[in-house]
This record gives structure tokens, sequence and C-alpha cells, in this order.
């Protein structure tokens, strides 16, 4: 029984270990073919990555990245592929920024308006795609990553001067944020982290939880695993379809969250893009783990953080880019040959204690 | 280890039957025979020269050729189609393979229309279009893996005509059985394995059944009778006229269920025969609520399920062990304790106010697997990697944990070891002893007519006759699944019906089957 659970653990780090490994040997390949000393570059990351204000920028970095993980991973762990959480967060912001930009209200209950508004609103765009899954089968990849374009359309009719937004120099941005509207920060030099990233934590650990250890978590698990088992447990797998879409669009409605409540306090054109796809990649490198995806979403801040010194460096700034699309190759890859191998290990095993156990009791006795 | 120190030798021109139960390693043997494992030790000899099989196209190049279990045809081509995909370069696609195709039919006297459309097919005739599939591809050496499990009795003993014919001009037959009866009828010679390894041969015309059952499970072979009825008059399951349209690939609608009604009683089992696809599986699916009947009544214990949702009636105690395990009854990645949750996630002792307890259903997935005599290192393997009787038993002492009022059972001992079948069919008779009221649907009419109180026969969507198991034979039985006989069936001593319209009943049969190892038991006594 200890064995079998030591294998786990070995095979549960074997991915990520392996993936990364050969996510550094082909890096290196590629930054030595640009005729530049890889050795170096590894070097010139680790030393700029790991000083205290790219930690603090790394740490506010991931923050987003995490919840956007989550938001991806409550679609992976029912096997849908919610591409959208790009428009989902998105819209979640900017409406959530319009409404927070027309109250004044105290922060303690300002700030919980806008963030039920964003995950009211995320939850709605990405509900879109699971309706359209249920009552007409249409296949949700393309349904959210349509909606991204919608969704990104929406936005750029409402944020002009006179419509939803206000002019302000080159830039268009909703009206700001009261001042009671600001998230508290954690203090730290030089800069401070955002406080968001406790909202971050919390919502880790609740999707632990209900996906883990509640009765609602283990139906949803088992449409992911089989979606016919699941039907002849008593589980109404449409329902859970929507139900699972909507949580992932309201976790996706957080995404947003720490630029809006802790740095830009609007949502404007220049309001950050693109990280419901990298959260795509930080849920497979995490595994669907809530812990995994930590691990996944500060990588990620790291790597991100150091591409700006190689360039200083002069590497080729797209070196941080390459790697981090071979990363996510790599570990789908891994994932796969390992998972495969797992299983196989694992029958060879039982299949071999039970024919141990045969032999003894063939010996003992002749048995049924 | 699947297997271990195997010694197997057929002779040319021989059907060669090679038994044991299921789980005792025929299929791990027949793969490496085929090519699609190897070996960790050992030799293949094929006349005279050692080979080394890697891959299915190696053991093809070299005249073996497999029928699986499991069709592998596609559906919407045509026989001739389906007989040159992959092997074009022999003779073409056109006039030159349809004439090999006629020859090779004709040679060994398959019958096979090469211009018809699979899907229009019965199991039958889809069986022998996977022999002359094999034939056409130059096998001189055939595998059948579980050719009769599909069959009814009447079309198994057309299929032992066909293998006669193709002994007799000198092909070797390996046939893959557990059921002694057609070994013995079959067979030239008899290899039995049993846990892994060949533990005797023997002449199929100095053996009796109950030697070779013996030979096979290395003990007595249990038999399915009941014995003293246990019927009272208190009606648990009631289903009255139900009526469930379906749509069929092509858009028709038709009625897969027409006017069902059965009772059945605290105590009872009732048996419902019939070919595979005659509206069985969805009799089933209605009464778990999978699927939405648009007429008539279906009452549990005096209340009115006919809509209710299916966990709703899983709470109210209904016992279901699926025909497809791996689809309905498993999640096969997960390991044995999750699966022990799945079904019965809102019921003691797997969960407390919306929350798992984990800790207790480990504990009682531990006393299921001591119980039920599941065989496994332990209770976080993976429900995969557990042979298909061991799974088995896990849904069975699943389902029977939480006191079911009714247990539907769809082919409860299907691929399953001699062993784990008279468990199964002992928790039956003590479930039913106690006022289980059992819904049983099984292709194993010796499993049908020896557990059942009350027997069905169900034929394209209706239930066309009634038997009563004490006295009825299989091949009676058999006649009216193929639709030559309805009403109540009474048994004839010279036993004579004879099933004209087989060929149009199995044409109802086109029902997927995804569990790795299908097969009715049809032991002996």
């Amino acid at each position: 029984m200890k064995k079998f659970d030591k294998n786990k653990v070995i095979l549960g780090f074997a991915a990520p270990v392996l993936a990364i490994v050969a996510a550094l040997v082909l890096t290196s390949i590629i930054i030595a073919a640009t005729g530049k000393d890889p050795f170096h570059a590894f070097e010139v990351m680790v030393d700029y990555g790991s000083k205290s204000d790219s930690q603090v920028w790394i740490i506010n970095k991931a923050t987003p990245y995490y919840l956007s993980a989550l938001a991806v991973a409550i679609g992976f762990r029912m096997n849908l592929f919610n591409i959208g959480v790009d428009g989902q967060y998105r819209i979640a912001a900017f409406f959530a920024a319009v409404v927070g930009g027309a109250l004044t209200l105290p922060g303690i209950i300002q700030i919980p308006i806008i963030i039920i508004v964003a995950m009211l609103v995320g939850a709605l765009w990405a509900g879109i795609a699971g309706l359209l899954k249920t009552t007409r089968g249409v296949s949700e990849v393309i349904s959210t990553i349509m909606l991204n374009a919608i969704g990104a359309s929406v936005i750029a009719y409402f944020l002009k001067d006179g419509r939803l937004a206000e002019k302000e120099g080159n830039l268009v941005h909703t009206p700001y944020l009261p001042d009671a509207a600001h998230f508290f920060e954690i203090p730290t030099t030089p800069k401070p982290i955002y406080g968001f990233v406790v909202v971050a934590a919390l919502a880790g650990i609740a999707y632990w939880f209900v996906l883990g250890r509640t009765r609602f978590g283990f139906d949803l698990r088992t449409v992911g695993q089989s979606e016919s088992a699941a039907h002849a447990s008593g589980v109404s797998v449409k329902r859970m379809v929507i139900t699972a879409m909507l949580l992932s669009g309201a976790m996706a409605g957080l995404v947003g969250m720490p630029t809006l409540l802790g740095v830009s306090y609007n949502y404007g054109t220049d309001f950050p893009t693109g990280i419901g796809f990298t959260g795509i990649a930080i849920a497979l490198l995490g595994r669907n783990h809530p812990i995994g995806m930590v691990a996944g979403a500060l990588l990620w801040g790291f790597l991100d953080r150091t591409s700006t010194q190689l360039e200083f460096e002069g590497y080729a700034q797209e070196v941080v880019g390459v790697m981090q699309g071979v990363i996510v190759l790599c570990v789908v890859i891994a994932y796969e040959i390992v998972r495969r191998y797992g299983l196989k290990m694992q029958q060879r095993k039982v299949g071999e204690e039970l024919a141990a156990q045969a032999r003894k009791s063939d010996k003992a006795e002749v048995s049924a | 280890m699947a297997n271990h120190d195997i010694r197997l030798t057929v002779r040319r021109g021989t059907v060669h039957a090679l038994c044991g139960e299921n789980g005792a390693g025929k299929s791990t043997l027949m793969k490496i025979l085929y090519g699609m494992q190897k070996p960790d030790e050992g030799t293949i000899t094929l006349d005279g020269e050692q080979v080394t099989l890697h891959s299915p196209s190696d053991a093809i190049a070299r005249g073996i050729g497999m029928v699986h279990q499991h069709f592998m045809l596609a559906d919407n081509l045509t026989v001739l189609e389906n007989v040159v995909l992959g092997a074009e370069k022999l003779h073409g696609i056109g006039g030159k393979a349809r004439a090999k195709i006629k020859e090779i039919s004709d040679a060994y006297g398959l019958g096979v229309r090469p211009d018809v459309l699979v899907e229009d097919l019965g199991v039958a005739d889809r069986q022998r279009v996977e022999i002359l599939k094999v034939l056409y591809r130059g096998a001189r050496t055939l595998i059948l893996d579980e050719p009769t499990a599909v069959l009814v009795p009447q079309e198994v003993d057309a299929l032992f005509d066909n293998l006669r014919e193709l002994k007799s001009e000198g092909l070797t037959v390996i046939f893959i059985s557990h059921k002694l009866g057609e070994v013995l009828s079959v067979a030239d010679d008899i290899t039995v394995i049993r846990r892994g390894t060949t533990v005797g041969t023997a002449v199929p015309s100095e053996t009796t059944p109950k030697q070779l059952a013996e030979l096979m499970v290395g003990s007595e072979l249990p038999s399915p009778e009941t014995r003293e009825s246990t019927v009272t008059d208190v009606e648990m399951l009631k289903v009255d006229g139900l009526h469930l349209s379906a749509t069929d690939p092509d858009g028709v609608v038709r009625a897969v269920l027409d006017g069902i009604s059965l009772t059945i009683h605290k105590g009872e089992v009732l048996g419902i025969a019939g070919v595979e696809g005659n509206g069985q599986a969805e009799l089933v699916e209605a009464i778990m609520g999978m699927r939405d009947p648009d007429g008539g009544t279906i009452t549990l214990d005096g209340a009115d399920i006919s809509h209710v949702a299916t966990r709703k009636r899983r709470e109210s105690g209904i016992g279901y062990v699926p025909e497809d395990r791996h689809r309905h009854g498993l999640l096969l990645e997960a390991p044995l304790w999750e699966n022990r949750i799945l079904g019965h996630v809102t019921e003691k002792p797997n969960s407390k106010r919306g929350v798992l307890d984990n800790k207790a259903a480990r504990t009682d997935t531990e006393r299921i697997v001591r119980e039920y005599d599941v065989r496994t290192p332990g209770i976080e393997v993976t429900a995969a990697s557990l042979s298909g009787g061991n799974q088995q038993k896990l849904i069975v002492g699943r389902e029977m944990s939480h006191a079911p009022k009714l247990l539907i059972a769809a082919h409860p001992t299907r691929g399953v070891d001699v062993g784990a079948q008279a468990q199964i069919w002992d928790q039956i008779r003590e479930a039913r002893h106690e006022g289980l009221a059992v819904l049983l649907i099984s292709a194993d009419l010796d499993e049908l007519i020896g557990l059942s109180d009350t027997l069905r026969v169900m034929f394209r969507g209706r239930l066309v006759a009634d038997a009563d198991p004490a006295t009825i034979t299989p091949e009676e039985l058999g006649s009216a699944m193929t639709g030559a006989a309805t009403g109540h069936l009474e048994h004839t001593e010279d036993g004579e019906e004879t099933a004209t319209g087989g060929e149009e009943a199995a044409e109802e049969t086109a029902e997927e089957n995804a569990t790795d190892e299908a097969a009715g038991e049809g032991d002996e006594k």
C-alpha cells in the first residue's frame, strides 16, 4: 500500500520536472542557435528574478494569473475547455469598473459590490456558452472563443468618450473608482503587494474544498471523467455543464480585480489582456491542482519579469516567449507520457500482486 | 503477470479450443499470438519456424488472423468496403476484390453478400464478415475470441458449421471460450488455462463437461439454480404500459419500448430474455430514470416514479448493476474508493450534509473489498487495473450496500469468472430471500432459467412471451427470442421449435458493446 503512494508522489513530480528539464534543454539549444550563451542567460534570469523588487512584481503578476488558472481549471475538471476566460474577465472588469465608478459608497460596501458585479458578469458571459452547449450542442471551444471577440467589441463600443468612458489625454477609460474603493495593500519595499493576493488564496482554498470535498465537486468530477457514468449515477449532465460554466465565469470575473482595485482604478484601453490564455497554460502546468497552479503562476510571473532584463543583456526578448511556449508543450506531452506509464505500471503491479496471492492460495487449497 | 509458463500446441487443420474462466489470461495469450503484446520470455513457433511478432501486421503477414470479441466494422460502409479497408493492395477495391470475396464466401459457406451495408446486418452476419475479412488477408490460422458470446443458440450452431468448413479446408482455428458445452461440441483439442498458466489439455471425446469444468476452476462448478420460491404478493415494482420512442440514426422515430407491463413482487426475480438490442437496455434506462418514457407509469413500492430524477430513484432504493460497467458503472481512472461513492454520493457513509466523508467511504470500500472478495492489492488502485470480475464484484457490493428494494441486474455475471459468478448468484439469492425484488436481464439463458422466478421474453421492444423457468429449455427460449414463438411458452418434449425468424431478429442488435470481456457464462450444470 505504502509503495503505491510513494510511486504516486514520484509520478506526480515526474511530469513537471521532466517538462521543465526538457524545456530548459530545448531553450538552451534555441539560445545557442541565436549565437548567445544559454547558461549566462539562465544566470541573469535567476539573479534578476530573485531580487526583492522582482519578487513583489512576480507575486503581483501571479495573482491574476492564478485566478485565471482557477477559472480554466474548473472547466478542465469536467472536461470543458473554457478558452473564453479572457473575454469573460475583460467584460466583467469593464462593467465592474463602470458600476464602481458610478457609485460612491463606503469601501466596505462598494468593494464587495464591484467584485460581485464582476463575478456576475463573468458568469453570465460564460453561461451563454454553457447554454449553447446544452441546448444546441455547440462546442464550448467555439462559442467561448467567439464570445471573446464579441466581448472585445462590446467593450470597444462602450469604451468611448460620452458613452461609458471619459477621455484623459490619449487614454480613454471609465471614470475612476472613488478612493474608498481601493483595495488594501500589503506594505513591502520598494513597492507594496496587492491585497487581492489574499482573495486569490481564498479562491484557491474554495476551489480545493468545493471540488475535492463536497458532493457537488464529486458530481462535477464524475461528469469530467465519464459522462455516461455520471448520467447513470444520477447527475444531470446538462445542468452540471451550465453550473460549471457559471462558476468558471464567476472565477474569471475575479481575474481583472487585482488590477482594477489595486492599480488602475479604472478600465481603460490599457487594461491588461490575454491573461485568460495565460491561465490555460498555468492550469495545464499546475495539473489543475490548487498548489500546482500557484507554482505555475509564479513561474510565469518570473519568466515575464526576467524577459525585460534579458533584452537588456542583449538577448532576444522573444526568448522568454519561446520558453513559455516550450514549457507548455513539454508539460502536456510529459503529463501524458507519465500518466500512461503510471497506468501501465499500476496494472502490472496489480497483476503481479494477484498472481503472488494466487500462487500462495493455490498451494494452501484449491480455491474457487 | 497475466501469463506465465504457457504451453500450447495447435495442430494444423483442427479447431483448438482454449478455455478458462474470465481473467484466466486467455485474452492476453491471444494478444501475444496476434502480436499486440510482447512476451517477456518464451517462444512462438509457427510451422516449425521460430517467429517474433512485433505487431498485428506481422501476425497477418504470417497468416495469423484474429476475430475480435467486439466487431471492428464501419457500420456505414458496405461489406465489400469493410473487407478491403486497409487491404486495398491485395485485390484492389473493385471487381477483383468482389470476386475474391465471393470466392472465399462460397468456399467456406459463409454466405456473405458484398454490397450490403454493414449496419443492415445482424450480429451473426457481422461475425461472418469479420471472419471473411481475416481470410481475405490470407490467414491460415484464425483466432476467434469468445465468438459465441453475442449469438443465440441457433446462430452458434451455424457458426460451428462454418468452423468445421474452415477446418476441412485445412485451416487452423483457435477458439476461445468458457462455455463448456460449445467447446466440447466443436473442438478437436482443448487446452485449459487457469490463473495465467496452462493447467491441462483434454480430448473432447474422452471428457465430460464436469471434468473440464473442474480443470477450469480447480473446483466444483456452481449452478445458478434457486431452490425454494420466496415470491411474496407485495408488489415492489410495477411497470404499466410503458412506451418510449427514440430516433434512430436515419432520423426515423420508432418505438423502442412498446406497451411494456410487468410486476415484480418482493422476493421475486423476474428474468428478461432477448437478443441484445431488442429494448432491454432502454427498459432498464427508463426504470433508472436515464430516459424519460413518453407513456405509461413506473411505480416503485407504491410511489409513482415515472418521471423522477435518477438520483431520487437511487436514493429511494433502486440498486443498479449496469450492462456496460465501463460506461455506466465505474470511473475507470479513479481509485476504488471513489468508485464506491459513485451513484451514492448523497447517501451514508459517503457524505454528510453535502460534504464528502472520504474516510468513511474508504473504510466502507475496504469492507466491500473484504466481504465481496474483490481481489485487489488496495483501494487506492484505479478501477481500470482490476479484472472484469473484480470490477463487477465491487459494483455488486456497492449496490447491495445501500439496502436496495429493487435491484436491476443487467448481465450481472457477464465477463465474470466462475468463482465470482457463484458469489454474485449467491448474493442475488440471499437478497431475494430477504425480500429484494430483482429485474434480471441476461444473455446467459442458463443463468436466466436458473435464477428467475418468472421469465419474460423481449422482442422488438415488446414483451412477447412468458415462460416457466422450471420447465423451459434454453432452446425453447431461444426460439422465442427470435420472434418465432409468442405467448405462453410450454415445454414440449421433442423441443423441435425452430427459429425461422433468426436473421430478422438479429438485425436489431446493432448495439455497441464496450465491455472488455463481454460474454454470457453458459456453464453446464
